[in-house]
């Protein structure tokens, strides 16, 4: 009797949650999924007869250019994003504790504006008569005046890599609004305090005395950053290029307002072609592909944690140097 | 031990970085001139600033109404969904903390995959729902939305508060002859109020932002402050007013977070 009386107790709290998401997000995932293997009708409706026809057209050269593309602005935003959270979280850390509060407090308040009202800004600070532009044009001339001065060798591998590009700089042609560099400019600055929160929360409970440890033991500043402050933030890390990489994906607004014709994302193309052309089937096989694309990297980011935390457990025995590498040699 | 300059530097440029755009919305809301926003002309003179913006917005003259819908649009989608989202996602929390069972574990996993998809599937998969059913989009299709991303950030936060909520308090109320009702509302609610204060603020920031989810489900005509803002980039007409109504949204958050934080600092928590 007490153990059915749990049972419905269970039901009960567990009901409106769970009907809520099961018929607002589990079920219309599955008719997204559904719809990537049906052909599309040319009135915008979904062709009855199962094919992969759909699947096929995502051959098209229009699509994988712009799921390249989509990766490659990802991967860039991380990185960048990281690059700038490590010496910022670690500044942070070694502030005292009131300074702490108020420098992280900082970093999150330019949330309390609209997200859309700033990406806004960046749009009339890109301007082409702006000074960002002046500037970008300047580091541009700079890049290719080095690239003149450098010997002919050099200079034919930095264009084989694709580093470069020969021939003179058209400032016509490099206008920072409606191109690449805005989206990743303005897709850093929207998401660098979700990689500097995690990290900096891993680097608080980081003890410095370590850092000093080897210092004293003859490492410069940056090997003992390297050696031992990285590696004991890992887990910071890792969160931060989630919480990057998986909007960075998704970027639908940064793109849509800044890209222009020339940066279109994975996003813009799934709206594109949901409402605009009403191409429903290849909206949601794209759809499907970012999910996939997703939910990979969380899927690898959990077993790695569960190893990890095995592995750690392993250790634990050995005593406290196994858990710095580096320490042993 | 040696200080190094180089951090320090960096998080001195990225604070610069993260508040210049912040400036220039502050800025802006006192452009003179609405299409450029420029402060200077041809000849570099100083045009002056104008609170003209402001006064359109507090008089609500015709050219400033459309905004102005949105915008309440927003906050009467962003006051329902977070009232909504927090009922749904405390008893999930409830749920989710209280039975280990297999229920429970589809459960926590239908909660938090929301959490890492990018909204822009939440808005199509929304979408073709709608579509299919032959709901016509409008205000509730994106109350509906919103309640949906919502909950799942309620129910995460709740639950961290339920993770050092001491079970024996509850029994001993039991033990002392109360009902389960009278034990929730008197005893389990009442401590769990920060962490359900807490989702429900992150759940009417995040509604109250939201433009993808919106943009799909919002029908012809219905928009909230963001898509409002977000279609602007094709017409700018009145674009230092949406600035000057940031401003004042700004200033009204920073207000309430400041009445917030005493009022937690009083009750000591």
């Amino acid at each position: 009797m007490k153990n059915r009386k749990g049972f419905f107790s269970e039901g009960l709290l567990t009901a409106p949650s769970f009907l809520w998401l099961a018929l607002f997000f589990a079920i219309p995932t599955l008719i997204v999924v559904s719809f990537t293997f049906h052909g599309h009708t040319p009135n915008g409706g979904v062709a009855e007869p199962y094919s992969l026809e759909t699947w096929r057209a995502l051959a098209d050269p229009d699509y994988p250019s712009i799921i390249w593309r989509t990766l490659r602005i990802s991967v860039k935003v991380t990185l960048w994003c990281i690059l700038l959270s490590l010496p910022c979280a670690y500044a942070i850390a070694r502030m005292d504790k009131r300074l702490r509060a108020i420098v992280a407090g900082a970093i999150m308040l330019p949330f309390w504006t609209s997200f859309v009202v700033r990406v806004f800004a960046w749009r009339t600070m890109l301007h082409p008569d702006g000074w960002l532009q002046a500037c970008y044009l300047s580091y541009l001339r700079f890049g290719e005046w080095l690239f003149q001065c450098m010997p002919a060798f050099v200079q034919h591998t930095l264009t084989g890599l694709g580093l470069a590009t020969s021939g003179s700089l058209d400032p016509a042609m490099a206008t920072m609004l409606d191109s690449e560099v805005a989206v990743v400019l303005v897709s850093v600055y929207s998401f660098l305090p979700f990689s500097i929160m995690p990290i900096y929360s891993a680097a608080e409970k980081f003890d410095f005395s370590l850092m000093e440890a080897a210092l004293d033991l003859g490492a410069n500043s940056f090997y003992a950053f390297r050696k031992i402050f990285i590696p004991c933030i890992r887990q910071g890390i890792i969160s931060a290029v989630l919480m990057v990489f998986i909007p960075a994906i998704g970027s639908y607004v940064i793109p849509q307002m800044l890209g222009g014709t020339n940066c279109v994302l994975i996003g813009n193309k799934i709206f594109m072609r949901a409402i605009q052309n009403r191409n429903i089937p290849h909206a949601s096989a794209l759809a499907t592909l970012m999910a996939v694309s997703v939910l990979v990297p969380m899927a690898m980011t959990v077993w790695w944690r569960a190893r990890q935390k095995a592995r750690d457990l392993k250790k634990a025995d050995t005593g406290l140097a196994a858990h710095i590498p580096g320490a042993k040699a | 031990m040696k200080k190094s300059f180089f951090a320090p530097t960096v998080l001195a440029l990225v604070l610069l970085f993260l508040y210049i755009p912040i400036l220039l919305v502050i800025a802006y809301g006192f452009s003179p001139d609405g299409i450029s926003l420029r402060f200077f002309d041809a000849d570099g003179n100083f045009l002056g600033f104008t609170v003209k913006w402001y006064r359109q917005l507090f008089t609500g003259v015709y050219s400033v109404r459309s905004l102005l819908d949105s915008f309440w649009l927003s906050l009467e989608i962003a006051g329902l969904a977070t009232l909504f989202s927090c009922v749904i996602g405390t008893t999930a929390a409830l749920a989710l903390n209280r039975w280990k069972s297999r229920l429970q574990s589809v459960h926590y996993a239908l909660v938090y995959t929301p959490l890492v998809m990018p909204d822009i599937l939440i808005g199509i998969s929304l979408l073709m729902l709608f579509v299919a059913c032959r709901v016509e989009c409008g205000f509730w299709t994106i109350l509906i939305a919103h309640i949906t991303f919502c909950v799942s950030y309620v129910v995460m936060t709740v639950l961290a508060r339920l993770q050092d909520f001491d079970r024996s308090i509850v029994e001993a109320a039991y033990d002392l002859g109360a009902g389960p009702l009278y034990t929730f509302f008197k005893v389990e609610l009442p401590i769990l109020m920060p962490g359900i204060i807490a989702g429900g603020l992150l759940a009417f920031t995040l509604s109250i932002d939201d433009v993808v989810i919106t943009a799909f489900v919002n029908g012809a005509g219905t928009n909230t402050f963001p898509t409002y803002v977000s279609s602007m980039v094709k017409h700018s007409k009145n674009l230092p007013a949406v600035f000057a109504l940031s401003t004042v949204m700004l200033i009204a958050t920073c207000l309430l977070a400041g009445l917030s934080r005493t009022i937690s600092k009083r009750h000591g928590t």
